[in-house]
């Protein structure tokens, strides 16, 4: 016992760096698509099952662009930055269109009609099953890579962590996101809006605020930041019309994590999960690694159903 | 100018042809690996002919048809008095009569018989293995889902999970599995009813009790979460389940009383009496159930939660219950497979098998038992024949898009399914007035 203890705990001493920056580089991944759970939940009250859609029709935004615009030879320097910003944003808006449709068709004409909860849900996983399965016809159920726009070389050693590209990539464009993100919340007069309609729909409604325009905008949002999630997910493991949902379970579970409908939380659920999962490869079989992030839903759901921060998009972010 | 353009028939129009634009990329040629775009570019472009009138392009086709479709709506509107009373008059007229007990009975009765006879009629030898395999074992799964789904109220999404953990016992229990049976020989799949019963309704209250004390949606993503999670251990507990190649060796359902012996072997027709008898017993228990002190316990929480707290029903207790029932169910179906196909792979439990058996459900009707029966033998029925005798054009992989188009439109069109139980129509009429349900979602047109 000793021994087994003693042999992980080497493994983790010496990769530590290395699986922190790992860790990390999923957790911002999976804050930006937790954002758009927690978006929506905290206006709707509502789980948006086809998230995990939105995130895979990102990617093939992303992927569309680049495959159009991207020539023979691999962009280096200047171009390489502007490639990934293009694919981001393309990502983006995909994820965007694609979110408000499904706001559209499945879940506006519910609300208009006071539908229980579990039409919403049965509507959402429907959108999902739909989305996924139409994504597999037009783009063949095959991986596909993307057009390499940078060299994903070691850009710089940390504390024996070797730093690749992507990470710097992932990094630099989630942060930007989130913070633009923050600051659109608590500052502008649209994210003050989201504010109000998510702390009492009624009131603000009196007080002038269009609550389907709301809706409609956490929607856009939400989809925006989850595009480019599936966006930079495709830059390291190529598109596939499954590949949203494995991270979109994970997402989930750092929204839960983190207190559902609070936007810092799920940046932090989002980190922390990232992290714990990262470092559990030292003690769990690569194969069961999906079971820890579900563990982790599990037992928060148990001990703490608010999550870390709690829930609370209503309150000045 | 600005009012013609957001004016109702605009609004209509822009739907429409939205819509229209959506069929034509679900009905058209598939993308390819190295030309992924090449599927949307055909689904527009493709020449088609126009109902053996002219040849054209797709989108000439579904543009004059949405046009046709937008005006037949149009009319039905303008004429609303019209079309409702035809509506009273010719449909729910006749439809009454089968309110009324005699004829609900003779019905049922009429049924009974032709279930009964159907391995007579049937001669193909495809379907004489998908009416077992694919229609009568799906019955039970949709009316086992429709207890927590319909009866409740609360969704489940990891139904495949239990279904697995029945198949896997079974296989445990008949000793085909890497890990040692629980007892000394290797017992016939009958046993394993018991024992993947318990098992399935353990692993059920073990995963709702925490779960269920929650919101609504929390369930459905912890199931989800929790049948991937039961893939991912068959697949990898190699020394427990086998790996992903999982076990062949499962024996055959059998029986030996004294005297009498029957071993059920390769031909599907005697599996078929056998989930027959079940499917009965299980539509008689989850009738009385639904019609018991239980059953008004789960329409109460389903309808207004705080409302039943406050009568003194245990809300936590009843779903907990409901979610034990249907996960027992699945369990049942997985040994009733297992004893059938002989063999066991993780590859079979998938998030498409959950969401199928939800859509059997919706479709018939959640609530109905009746309804959950009927829809589910259409569905199978109809994806059967496409999955294996697809007409020109048609590529069986696309029905699961269509399944899951088929839960959005019958949430906005009919949610209370084909075929539905009273009480659950009343209470989405209910709910459409704002009784019940308070606040749970929220609807937009609070000013109005």
């Amino acid at each position: 016992m000793i021994n087994f203890f003693s042999a992980h705990w080497s493994i983790l001493q010496s990769q530590f760096w290395s699986l922190l920056v790992i860790g990390l580089a999923n957790g911002l991944i999976y804050a930006m698509v937790a954002i758009g759970y927690t978006l929506v939940y905290g206006v709707l009250r509502l789980i948006n099952f086809a998230h995990s859609e939105v995130v895979m029709s990102g990617a093939f935004g992303g992927y569309f662009v680049l495959r159009e615009t991207v020539g023979s030879t691999m962009p280096t320097g200047f171009a390489s930055f502007g490639y990934v910003l293009l694919g981001a944003v393309s990502g983006a808006l995909v994820g965007a269109v694609v979110a408000t449709f499904v706001e559209r068709i499945a879940y506006r004409p519910l609300r208009k009609r006071h539908a229980p909860k579990i039409a919403f849900l049965i509507s959402a996983i429907g959108a999902s099953y739909f989305l996924v399965n139409l994504a597999g016809k037009e783009f063949g159920r095959y991986n596909t890579a993307l057009p390499l726009v940078y060299n994903n070389n070691v850009a710089f050693t940390f504390l024996g962590a070797q730093i690749q590209t992507y990470y710097i990539v992932i990094a630099i464009v989630s942060l930007i996101m989130l913070v633009l993100l923050d600051r659109f919340v608590s500052k502008s007069k649209l994210g003050r809006s989201i504010r109000a309609v998510a702390q009492d729909a009624e009131t603000a409604s009196l007080m002038g605020v269009n609550i389907d325009r709301t809706i409609a905008l956490t929607f856009i949002i939400g989809g925006a930041l989850g595009g480019v999630a599936g966006f930079m997910i495709a830059l390291n493991t190529g598109a596939i019309y499954t590949m949203g949902f494995v991270p979109a379970l994970k997402a989930f579970t750092a929204a839960v994590l983190g207190g559902i409908g609070n936007l810092r939380g799920a940046v932090i659920g989002g980190l922390l999960l990232g992290v714990v999962e990262s470092l559990s490869v030292a003690f769990v079989d690569p194969a069961f690694i999906d079971v820890v992030a579900f563990a982790i839903l599990v037992l928060v759901l148990l001990f703490r159903p608010t999550g870390i921060l709690g829930e609370r998009l209503g309150r000045a972010a | 100018m600005q009012k013609y353009f957001r004016s109702p028939f605009a609004l209509r129009l822009y739907r429409t042809l939205a819509l229209t634009a959506l069929i034509a990329l679900m009905t058209g040629a598939p993308g390819q690996q190295q030309t992924p775009n090449l599927g949307l570019k055909l689904s527009y472009f493709q020449h088609v002919s126009f109902f053996g009138l002219f040849v054209t392009q797709r989108w000439v086709v579904f543009l004059a048809l949405g046009l046709m479709v937008l005006g037949v709506s149009e009319l039905t509107i303008r004429y609303r008095p019209v079309v409702r009373t035809l509506r009273q008059r010719v449909i729910a007229g006749p439809a009454r009569i089968f309110e009324r007990r005699l004829v609900k009975l003779t019905g049922l009765a009429f049924l009974f018989l032709i279930a009964f006879m159907i391995p007579t009629l049937v001669t193909n030898a495809y379907w004489r293995a998908a009416m077992v395999e694919q229609v009568a074992v799906y019955v039970l799964l949709a009316l086992g889902l429709n207890v927590v789904v319909g009866f409740a109220g609360l969704l489940d999404l990891g139904f495949v999970a239990f279904y697995a953990i029945g198949t896997y016992t079974t296989a445990w229990v008949t000793g085909a599995l890497p890990l040692a049976p629980p007892f000394h020989h290797a017992l016939n799949p009958f046993w394993a009813i018991p024992i993947a019963i318990a098992i399935t309704m353990l692993s059920g209250i073990l995963l709702g009790a925490p779960t269920l004390r929650l919101r609504g949606d929390y369930l459905a993503i912890v199931t989800l979460g929790f049948g991937e999670i039961v893939t991912i251990l068959a697949n990898n507990l190699f020394s427990v389940t086998g790996g992903a190649t999982g076990t062949n060796q499962i024996p055959h359902f059998s029986i030996h009383l004294g005297p009498f012996n029957y071993l059920w072997g390769l031909d599907p027709v005697p599996y078929y009496y056998l989930v027959i008898g079940f499917a009965i017993l299980f539509i008689a228990v989850f009738h009385s159930l639904n019609n018991s002190r239980i059953g008004r316990a789960w329409t109460a929480i389903r309808e207004d939660e705080v409302a039943a707290e406050s009568v003194g029903i245990n809300p936590l207790k009843f779903k907990v219950m409901a979610f034990a029932i249907g996960a027992a169910s699945a369990g049942f179906a997985g040994v009733i497979t297992a004893g059938q196909s002989n063999f066991v792979t993780p590859s079979s439990f998938t998030l498409q098998f959950s969401i199928n058996v939800l859509v059997l459900v919706i479709f018939g009707g959640m609530g109905s038992i009746a309804g959950v029966a009927i829809g589910a033998i259409v569905i199978q029925v109809i994806t059967m024949q496409l999955d294996h005798y697809p007409p020109a054009g048609f590529i069986p992989q696309d029905l699961f898009m269509y399944l899951g188009a088929l839960l959005i439109v019958m949430m906005i069109l009919r949610p209370a399914g084909l075929f539905p139980a009273r009480r659950r129509t009343r209470e989405l009429q209910q709910a459409g007035q704002g009784v019940g349900h308070a606040d749970e979602v929220l609807t937009g047109d609070v000013y109005e």
